[in-house]
């Protein structure tokens, strides 16, 4: 076990080492002169020459990449061309904003998805399964900003219920939540429905309502626990695509998240910020897969690992 | 090596059809649309597509207004029987630029999947044929390429390209190309061990004949339903960068696009948010509904 976890890990590094090589090479790829665009337009000839020394680019380019990597090993991501200050402070305090957003949007997508699912699998082909299957299919086909700004028409412009904006209070994190959760739930729904109806025609659930048992003890207790193996990995999986989402949510509702910072760098083109957004997301995707495919075979002692 | 066995026909439909009913002389393509047929869903799905097809195509044609027209007498008015669905923040009519927007979105979702496959299955069938170090590179790129969400990877792709119509296409479909290497990569690895590519082989056929004319027909079935979802995410991914103000840029009328502008309208002219985005919706939900029934339809194994 361990030393597959070991093997999982010294895998996962590669990765994140082509992940800094398609970071560095996409900034410089940008047509221009890196150095007059970290600089922005405006700045001086003097400027411009500092950058230049300072990122190396006198320097051939594998040297320049090994500077960069030393860099953010170190934990220096450069200055925001914005405001100046430090990138990986402004990572720090957005990232936790975006990690919020992302957990109650699972719990959104477990508390719709997974009873959904059962109700689907449990009434198979009757009305209800169909009419569960349709929403999750209209959820997955829905453009998430357009419904989070569906949500905002209905809860904040008309029914003034909920703030459209802010993101202090829980009540702020109920329509981005459940806009960023949506798609998820539908995902989700199928994803329990399946198992379920596969799960149910299994043997040991024929003899545990041949020993009598109530209908409702079979599906929690036999049938659930099983089911919700893959569910729960389509949950961590799902948490990866949240991120995603993030970007758009978080810039329909205004959260000052990583996705928003990452959006309003790309159009104010300030290439620092987006160096570092796009590194720590990539990062954290990675991560998340990697700790996703090591909790499967906690949860399933079926599987055994080489 | 025209006497070379080609039994792609013949396993594509072994594949559709559970042993021991094999159904004669009927063509693949002749069952699959009999069972098509018998889906409900699927039938649904292909309507709506052929109705926004249809819109997009006839578009110059049948939009009541010149969708760039700007009338602004007349802005964010809502629908009457001048403007069905009222009028944008310039006054023009939104449907007619939904109807433009229905052409570009069929063609920046076709496009940018057809960029996805050209690059992507070729590279999955090499990659699963030859295996050794080509397939250990390939697989590692495609590991670099998955550890970005998709929506960060369009966004980064598009920073270097630039914003526009063009860029968006490449943008969108470069990040589809791991969806199809991985998906033609598994389905290479389980059938090149089968006995119609060894007798290929024995009759002396070389790697690249056995890679496209034997291996890549039965891959096809797989490949159809893929395209038909995958042009779904495109357009959503599309909108999306429309959206962000990092796609298809106004005035162009591209329904992200709209949505972008809608939202500063929210108050006074709900309908300009509400009508492109059910245009988007039911498009995606048509090739949902289409590629779900399709994948029954060709392989009744995978039905839940």
């Amino acid at each position: 076990m361990w030393r597959y976890v070991l093997k999982r890990v010294l895998l996962a590094l590669p990765v994140l080492l082509g992940v800094s090589v398609v970071v560095f090479v996409a900034i410089r790829l940008i047509p221009g002169d890196p150095a007059q665009i970290m600089a922005g337009q405006a700045a001086t000839e003097e400027v411009v020459r500092q950058i230049r020394q300072s990122l190396g680019l006198d320097q051939p380019l594998p040297v320049q990449y090994l500077y960069f990597l030393r860099s953010v090993v170190r934990g220096d991501l450069g200055r925001s061309l914005f405001n100046g200050a430090p990138v990986v402070e402004e990572l720090r305090q957005r990232f936790p904003r975006t990690v919020r957003l992302a957990l109650a949007s699972m719990v959104v997508a477990s508390l719709i998805g997974i009873p959904a699912g059962i109700l689907a699998a449990t009434r198979h082909l009757s009305w209800l399964d169909t009419l569960v299957m349709l929403v999750a299919l209209v959820g997955v086909s829905m453009p998430v900003f357009w419904l989070g700004l569906n949500l905002i028409l209905v809860f904040s412009v008309r029914l003034q219920w909920l703030p459209a904006f802010g993101y202090e209070t829980w009540r702020h994190l109920l329509l981005p939540s459940f806009t960023l959760g949506a798609a998820s739930a539908a995902i989700v729904a199928r994803m329990t429905r399946s198992s379920m109806l596969e799960v149910l025609g299994q043997d040991y659930i024929r003899t545990a309502r041949a020993k009598g048992l109530a209908e409702r003890v079979v599906v929690n207790r036999h049938a659930l626990r099983n089911a919700l193996i893959p569910v729960v990995t389509v949950l961590g999986l799902q948490l990866g695509t949240l991120l995603s989402g993030a970007v758009l949510t978080e810039t329909v509702f205004a959260w000052p998240g990583i996705g928003r910072l990452l959006v309003d760098a790309v159009l104010a083109r300030d290439y620092p910020i987006i160096q570092g957004a796009t590194l720590l997301i990539a990062a954290t995707f990675v991560a998340l897969n990697l700790a996703v495919d090591l909790l499967y075979g906690l949860l399933d002692p079926r599987i055994r690992y080489e | 090596m025209s006497n070379a066995p080609r039994p792609s026909a013949v396993v594509a439909a072994a594949a559709v059809e559970p042993v021991g009913r094999v159904q004669g002389v009927v063509s693949t393509g002749a069952l699959v649309w009999r069972r098509l047929r018998r889906s409900r869903s699927a039938m649904l799905g292909l309507g709506v597509l052929v109705v926004f097809a249809t819109c997009g195509v006839l578009a110059p044609w049948i939009a009541p207004y010149d969708p760039y027209a700007s009338d602004l007498e007349n802005s964010l008015k809502p629908p009457s029987s001048r403007h069905w669905l009222g009028t944008d923040e310039l006054g023009r009519d939104l449907l007619s630029r939904i109807l433009y927007g229905a052409r570009l979105s069929m063609v920046i979702g076709t496009i940018a999947v057809a960029i996805g496959v050209i690059l992507g299955v070729p590279l999955g069938l090499l990659s699963g044929y030859l295996g050794g170090w080509f397939d250990l590179v390939v697989q590692r790129a495609i590991d670099v390429l998955l550890a970005f969400p998709s929506t960060v990877l369009a966004i980064l792709l598009v920073t270097i390209l630039g914003v526009g119509l063009v860029n968006v296409m490449i943008a969108v479909g470069i990040v589809s190309v791991p969806t199809y290497t991985r998906l033609v990569r598994g389905q290479v690895l389980s059938l090149k061990e089968q006995e119609f590519v060894h007798a290929a082989r024995a009759l002396g056929a070389g790697s690249l004949r056995i890679v496209f004319r034997h291996i890549l027909p039965n891959t096809l079935a797989v490949l159809i339903v893929q395209t038909t979802l995958q042009v779904a995410s495109a357009i959503l991914s599309a909108a999306a960068l429309g959206f962000l103000g990092l796609g298809v840029q106004q005035p162009t009328a591209e329904w992200g696009a709209m949505l972008s502008t809608a939202r500063q309208h929210i108050q006074l002219a709900p309908h300009t948010l509400v009508f492109p985005g059910l245009a988007i919706m039911l498009t995606v939900l048509g090739f949902n509904l289409f590629g779900d029934g399709l994948r029954d339809a060709l392989d009744p194994r995978l039905r839940v």
